[in-house]
């Protein structure tokens, strides 16, 4: 196994998409800005899509399904990012921020 | 396996998947942890262009060319707008919060990443033989039938997404 064949290998997708997913973890924890944990949030999709589309290649008896799973998490995402968005400028309307830390009203 | 020579087409598609690689990884990098979201848009952009590369590997152009032109074409776009409409200029800068999470997020993202890829390593993955080949025109068929209820849900589902996100952000305007 050279690094030239890594491509032919499931692990290889296999971690990648973990790296992904935890790169959106990262992101998430750490920003504090709306916009940005929903950009962490889209990091953390692809590496889940990345993994369907993984097994679908080398493992799933039929190759239709994995693809059609990962379109359905697609428009989920284009969904949630419309959504989310649109929450995003709802609350900017109305604390004049997006800022995790300045949104406490409901803090005791 | 044995290794193919660099300059053979072999070696040619492993060099492009390097570059996949890095392209990818240096994009989500970005994308996580540049101060400007305006730049982390930019870097989440690179990084699904490198996973549409990924999924041309995985023997999918359809899905490469739909990651290209829902994520990359629709979902940034809209983030687009909405930095410009949402993060006034003071807090466009979007760093960690105070010093502990910095380190709290890398250690919690460290385990996630080397348990996940502990168990990719670990496992003997079992494949199946393969009873169809994938073909965008078997999608569209599974698409329309065995998943039909599923597409129409999905339907909607992005229906009501619009609606939504329109009365959502319409509150509070005025004029």
């Amino acid at each position: 196994m050279s690094l030239l064949t890594i491509h032919q290998y499931l692990t290889t997708y296999l971690v990648f998409g973990a790296m992904l997913f935890s790169l959106g973890i990262y992101g998430l924890v750490t920003r504090r800005n709306l916009i940005g944990m929903l950009i962490a949030a889209e990091l953390m999709l692809a590496g889940v899509s990345l993994n369907f589309m993984a097994f679908n290649r080398f493992l799933v008896p039929d190759p239709a399904v994995g693809q059609i799973f990962a379109l359905f998490i697609m428009a989920i995402a284009a969904a949630e990012a419309a959504i989310g968005l649109s929450i995003v400028i709802a609350v900017y309307r109305h604390f004049k921020t997006v800022d995790t830390e300045d949104l406490v009203n409901l803090k005791g | 396996m044995a290794a193919p020579a660099l300059f053979s087409a072999d070696g040619m598609v492993g060099i492009v998947f390097l570059i996949m690689i890095a392209v990818t990884l240096t994009g989500g990098f970005i994308a996580a942890t540049a101060e400007r979201l305006i730049r982390a848009l930019a870097g989440i952009v690179i990084c699904f262009t490198g996973v549409a590369g990924f999924y041309y590997f995985l023997n999918s152009p359809f899905m490469a060319m739909m990651q290209i032109l829902i994520y990359v074409g629709a979902i940034c776009v809209t983030i687009s707008f909405a930095i410009m409409l949402a993060a006034p200029e003071h807090s466009k800068k979007s760093g960690p919060t105070n010093l502990l999470s910095g380190p709290l997020g890398f250690i919690i993202a460290g385990l996630v990443f080397g348990g996940m890829s502990a168990l990719a390593l670990r496992t003997h993955w079992q494949p199946f033989t393969k009873t169809a080949s994938g073909t965008v025109r078997e999608i569209g068929i599974e698409l329309l039938t065995t998943y039909s209820m599923v597409f129409e849900l999905i339907s909607i589902v992005l229906l009501i997404a619009i609606i939504g996100a329109i009365v959502i952000a319409r509150d509070g305007r005025t004029g």
